[in-house]
């Protein structure tokens, strides 16, 4: 049992990566018809900007500390952020030490930013193209945003830590009733979770509850009618391609503590989300976030020792499986509706 | 006349394409060694085999995906089970490349058979992430679980304590074609120009003219007409009462098999293979290559495949010191900025160059090097004949 639920809970962070990322994809299909194949560099870009944000607040100058002295008897030279000197140690080293939160905030304008730029820029002169060209162009574009990230990153995987208060693990187990080390589960995990909760419930109840909302609903629905009513659905739309980088770019901030960011991540898990829309239904919202954490979930479980050993090597192949299973048997997804992009 | 069952434009174009593949060691050597272009020269022959080779792959893609229009993201799987083949061959038997090969396109055409009849179930996207899935499955399996088949990380080789039952006395311990040993090569010097005649070029240049006459044949048949009829409609393809499926069954087999020959003559150059081949990027490469050089063409997945791999070679050899060089005769800071902008898209991260041009290619070039061509062509024409002469366009070029 207790192993259950640890597997539920591993899955949960991946899980919770993988809806954000398809989610995003998933709105981009729905409003403007793109097949996104750039939506995992938006990923990667988001975790870049968390790098970069670490970086900046980590700019220091050094200073003479009239307190201390090296082993020669002479005043010691410290290391001071910028930040550290402007806001005092205290509140400056928990910025510091925050830079990964302190980065969701940056991220949210850049995202939305760089989302604006490529549809403006690029995407919009592709509703009419075929679905084939749109992959292609993206995946250009993927290639691209990949490469300059390299070229200014490096190739080698960038740390990024979380605060140091969610550091370590904590133990789930005597939580719910079980053994003590039973079930130990590292905090940011459950950080990423609740904070994809959140996002996710932002997402749903923006698109459920305000007129915005409703109005990008409905040129989902029918794009047509809603701009025989007067209704500049296009400038929505745009909105709704940054909000689904922002998504997608904040998913990104907040796992660089899980995994710390490299260049080819973006492509790693576009594959999978591309994968995960498939299985919840091209076209649907809801389908997404379910697939995505259905498949979080089952990746964990398939990575068990006890089932390796029953099935080898079925960790790895076990969400392309699940996909093959899923197209052949229900092409639309567990809950798309019938006859989208089957043309 | 009718040669090999083609047409007079066909049987021309062919005999262009001989030429030009047989006399490609010498075309692709235009400076002397000494002069400071020599690095832009092509003619040696791991960069050649890599040419014909990966022409071979690109002109089997085409077949499915410029003929039918099914998008496939996982030819890279064939180009593994391919390699896998042959080096497996000279495990078991020894250094002739004849039996790897053929074994490379049997077992190819099955796997491709098993996915492709899995996989035309659907079309669209859900066509292009099956194969997709399909492919990172077959990758992810070689890395971990098929490693006694595989040899996982490492990537299969033939060792010392291998059997190879049909190795005779003095048969050369490196791949061959019945005593042509691959990695050997004739040697011209004249002037300042040096020509390497490989071996391994040769035949793979001579397998290529053959795969690319079939090609030409496949184009041309009534086979072709009905995957061009798929591209262009297939729900009144089914309404006529026509089954489309065996048809583009066959094509992905086809194409399948043109991937897993181009993956045997890899390991037939370089008797390596590893899982890396089968990775979705491999895939990526092949449907840059076909789309660069323009799809449903039949020149055009040579040209893109060439253009990728030449560029591919060229550009990540080109270093600071090169680029001083270039831009020394200019003033400091000039010369500084300007390496500094190359930076960016020369070296290592000549993979941007790619992206890049393949996104121009997207968006202003749709059918690809081959249209662009067709584009200055008839410009020209019409400047010379002054008026417009929509007469002929009617008739397909050869290289369409």
């Amino acid at each position: 049992m207790d192993a259950i639920i640890l597997q539920i809970l591993n899955g949960l962070d991946k899980g919770s990566a993988y809806a954000l990322i398809a989610l995003g994809l998933t709105l981009i299909f729905g409003t403007l018809g793109v097949v996104n194949f750039a939506h995992g560099a938006l990923f990667m870009i988001g975790a870049f900007v968390a790098v970069s944000v670490q970086r900046l607040l980590g700019f220091s100058f050094e200073q003479i500390d009239p307190d201390k002295t090296d082993f020669l008897g002479n005043p010691l030279k410290v290391k001071m952020t910028y930040v550290e000197s402007w806001f005092g140690p205290e509140v400056g080293g928990a910025i510091v030490d925050w830079s990964v939160p302190v980065a969701v905030i940056v991220a949210i304008p850049v995202m939305l930013l760089v989302g604006f730029v490529m549809e403006r820029g690029l995407i919009k002169h592709f509703y009419k193209r075929p679905h084939a060209d749109q992959i292609l162009v993206t995946f250009g574009l993927a290639i691209v945003l990949q490469e300059l990230i390299k070229y200014f990153f490096g190739a080698n995987p960038i740390q990024t830590p979380a605060p140091s208060a969610f550091k370590g693990s904590f133990d789930f187990g005597v939580l719910i009733g079980f053994d003590p080390n039973a079930i130990i589960y590292p905090y940011w995990r459950l950080v990423y979770f609740a904070f994809a909760a959140v996002v996710l419930g932002g997402v749903f109840a923006f698109l459920r509850f305000t007129t915005f909302g409703m109005v990008v609903r409905a040129g989902m629905a029918d794009r047509e009618t809603v701009g025989l009513l007067g209704i500049n659905i296009d400038k929505r739309f745009t909105l709704m391609f940054g909000l689904a980088a922002a998504v997608a770019g904040i998913a990104g901030v907040m796992y660089t503590p899980i995994l710390s960011p490299n260049y080819h991540m973006g492509m790693d898990f576009l594959v999978l989300s591309f994968v995960v829309v498939v299985v919840g239904g091209m076209g649907s919202l809801p389908g997404a976030v379910a697939a995505g954490f259905l498949l979080g979930i089952l990746q964990s479980f398939a990575s068990m020792n006890e089932i390796k050993s029953i099935l080898p090597g079925i960790d790895q192949v076990i969400m392309y499986l699940v996909a093959i299973l899923i197209l052949l048997t229900r092409p639309r997804g567990l809950l798309g509706r019938a006859g989208v992009m089957e043309e | 006349m009718k040669f090999l069952g083609l047409s007079k434009k066909d049987t021309t174009f062919l005999l262009i394409v001989i030429t030009l593949t047989l006399l490609t060691p010498i075309i692709l050597q235009p400076f002397p060694e000494n002069s400071t272009l020599a690095q832009f020269n092509a003619g040696y022959p791991d960069l050649m085999q890599r040419f014909a080779i990966f022409g071979i792959f690109a002109i089997g893609f085409n077949i499915l995906f410029g003929l039918t229009g099914y998008l496939s993201f996982g030819h890279a799987a064939f180009l593994g089970v391919g390699s896998y083949s042959v080096v497996w061959m000279y495990k078991l038997l020894g250094f002739n490349v004849l039996p790897g090969l053929l074994l490379a396109i049997v077992v190819s055409a099955l796997f491709a058979l098993f996915i492709g009849f899995i996989s035309l179930r659907r079309s669209g996207i859900y066509f292009s992430i099956l194969t997709l899935a399909f492919a990172q499955m077959s990758y992810n399996l070689a890395y971990s679980v098929l490693t006694p088949l595989t040899n996982g990380e490492t990537g299969l080789q033939v060792y010392g304590n291998d059997p190879q039952v049909l190795m005779g006395e003095n048969a050369p311990d490196s791949p061959h074609f019945f005593g042509l040993v691959m990695n050997e090569s004739a040697r011209l010097d004249l002037g300042g120009w040096q020509f390497t005649f490989n071996n391994g070029y040769y035949f793979t240049a001579i397998i290529a003219i053959i795969v690319f006459y079939v090609s030409l044949r496949i184009f041309r048949s009534p086979f072709g007409l009905m995957l061009r009829a798929i591209k262009t409609n297939q729900t009144r393809l089914n309404y006529t009462g026509l089954n489309s499926r065996p048809y583009t069954l066959a094509a992905f087999v086809i194409s399948g098999m043109y991937a897993g020959l181009a993956g045997g003559l890899m390991a037939a150059m370089d008797p390596l293979a590893g899982a890396e081949r089968m990775q979705w990027t491999a895939s990526g490469e092949v449907v840059l290559m076909v789309i660069l050089g323009g799809a449903g063409t039949l020149m055009g997945p040579i040209l893109g495949a060439g253009f990728i791999k030449y560029f591919e070679n060229i550009f990540s050899k080109i270093n600071d010191q090169v680029l001083q060089g270039w831009f020394g005769f200019l003033p400091d800071g000039i010369e500084n900025f300007l390496i500094g902008v190359s930076h960016f898209f020369v070296g290592k991260s000549w993979h941007l160059t790619l992206g890049l041009l393949f996104m121009l290619v997207v968006i202003f070039l749709p059918g690809g090097l081959v249209e662009g061509g067709q584009r200055i062509a008839k410009a020209l024409r019409k400047k010379r004949s002054g008026d417009d002469d929509d007469g002929t366009e009617a008739q397909p070029s050869a290289a369409e």
